[in-house]
């Protein structure tokens, strides 16, 4: 009876039968999201996890799908090197319209403790793909992953139905041309705290 | 066969590298230089050392440290071979046809510090892609990618 009850409630507000069709494509696409798997890291042990019995992530019609032409959402659980971004660039876009992405934990979402001093880490998958739900944690719980994956659910069921409308957000990490915590504006006068330039750190390790 | 007995056989066998021989943690630590790593490493081999368990190179900043770990499972006791290599075109001999072992370690080397083995058989790169501009661990490695940690972290 819910279902109906939520059928009807969806359809009630639009009188058009296409966008009745479309409420109910979306209703029904948020309740199967199947998901990849792109275990990279460590996260992928509590992908796993929510996965499997005791956390049982079929109960909301999710699960791992290791193909990416049956799949609806890829979670990328774990640290993406620079070496293995073609490689989860080329799985996005062999998955079929319409597509999703979940970052799960810190590294997918801004590269984590690689963010500083690594050579060999992609700052966050929104450098590459258009993501829909971060969700924080080094690593997120199971219960964690799974609220985001409910929370992508009703993403979904409010998305238009055109497969290239995407929802631009700001990076709201700080980036290198940005002022540090501390640090004075040129021309505020000499800083209380003695910090150092910008560039002194460097000086040390040079051969 | 202890540390110690194989010190005085190995100072009776080969009296130059006697003076460049040391123990330090229950091992002994071997410094020989580039042009003869091959060779003391192959005497090492029929001497008994068997196994190869790692390789690494150290940036002293003038110049490059090569690391070899030997261990020996007869006699059970381990071994550190080291020579330096010079910064300007570092090259050295490849200890694949000596320890199979060595290969993905080299690779490795070659990859992250750009030290070139001759006569490996295969020196691509094994974790960086094809087309990496420079060697990461190196000291004088610059990335402008790469973001400095702020002193406050």
């Amino acid at each position: 009876m819910a279902l109906v009850d939520r059928l009807g409630k969806s359809l009630e507000s639009a009188p058009l039968l296409l966008t009745s069709v479309d409420a109910l494509v979306d209703w029904s696409l948020g309740h199967s999201l199947w998901a990849m798997p792109m275990g990279t890291a460590c996260c992928a042990m509590e992908l796993i996890a929510a996965s499997f019995s005791k956390f049982d992530f079929d109960r909301h019609g999710t699960f791992p799908r290791p193909d990416p032409r049956h799949v609806d959402v890829m979670i990328i659980a774990g640290t993406v090197t620079r070496k293995m971004q073609p490689a989860v660039k080329r799985l996005y876009e062999q998955m079929p319209d319409p597509k999703f992405v979940v970052a799960m934990g810190n590294c997918a979402v801004s590269g984590g403790i690689f963010f500083y001093d690594s050579y060999s880490v992609v700052r966050g998958v929104d450098e590459f793909l258009p993501v829909d739900v971060y969700i924080s944690g080094c690593p997120p719980r199971p219960e964690s992953l799974q609220d985001g994956v409910l929370r992508l659910r009703e993403l979904v069921r409010t998305r238009s139905i055109d497969p290239d409308k995407r929802y631009p957000k700001d990076l709201l990490l700080p980036k290198p041309s940005d002022r540090r915590r501390g640090e004075k504006a040129p021309g505020e006068g000499e800083g209380a705290r003695g910090e150092k330039a910008p560039g002194e750190r460097e000086g040390g390790d040079a051969a | 066969m202890k540390i110690e007995e194989l010190r005085e056989h190995l100072c009776g066998r080969y009296p130059d590298l006697c003076p460049l021989f040391s123990l330090e943690f229950g091992d002994g630590i071997l410094v020989v230089d580039a042009g003869k790593l091959h060779e003391a490493a192959s005497d090492l081999r029929d001497l008994g050392f068997d196994l190869l368990g790692w390789c690494t190179a150290v940036d002293r900043g003038a110049h490059f440290e090569m690391v070899y770990r030997l261990r020996s499972r007869t006699m059970q006791v381990g071994m550190f071979l080291k020579c330096d290599v010079p910064r300007e075109d570092a090259r050295i001999a490849s200890l694949t046809d000596l320890w199979p072992s060595a290969d993905w370690h080299e690779r490795e080397v070659y990859d992250l510090f750009g030290i070139r083995f001759d006569g490996h058989p295969n020196l691509r790169r094994i974790f960086l892609p094809e087309d990496w501009p420079g060697h990461p661990l190196r000291k004088d490695y610059r990335d402008e990618r790469m973001i400095r940690r702020p002193d406050y972290i």
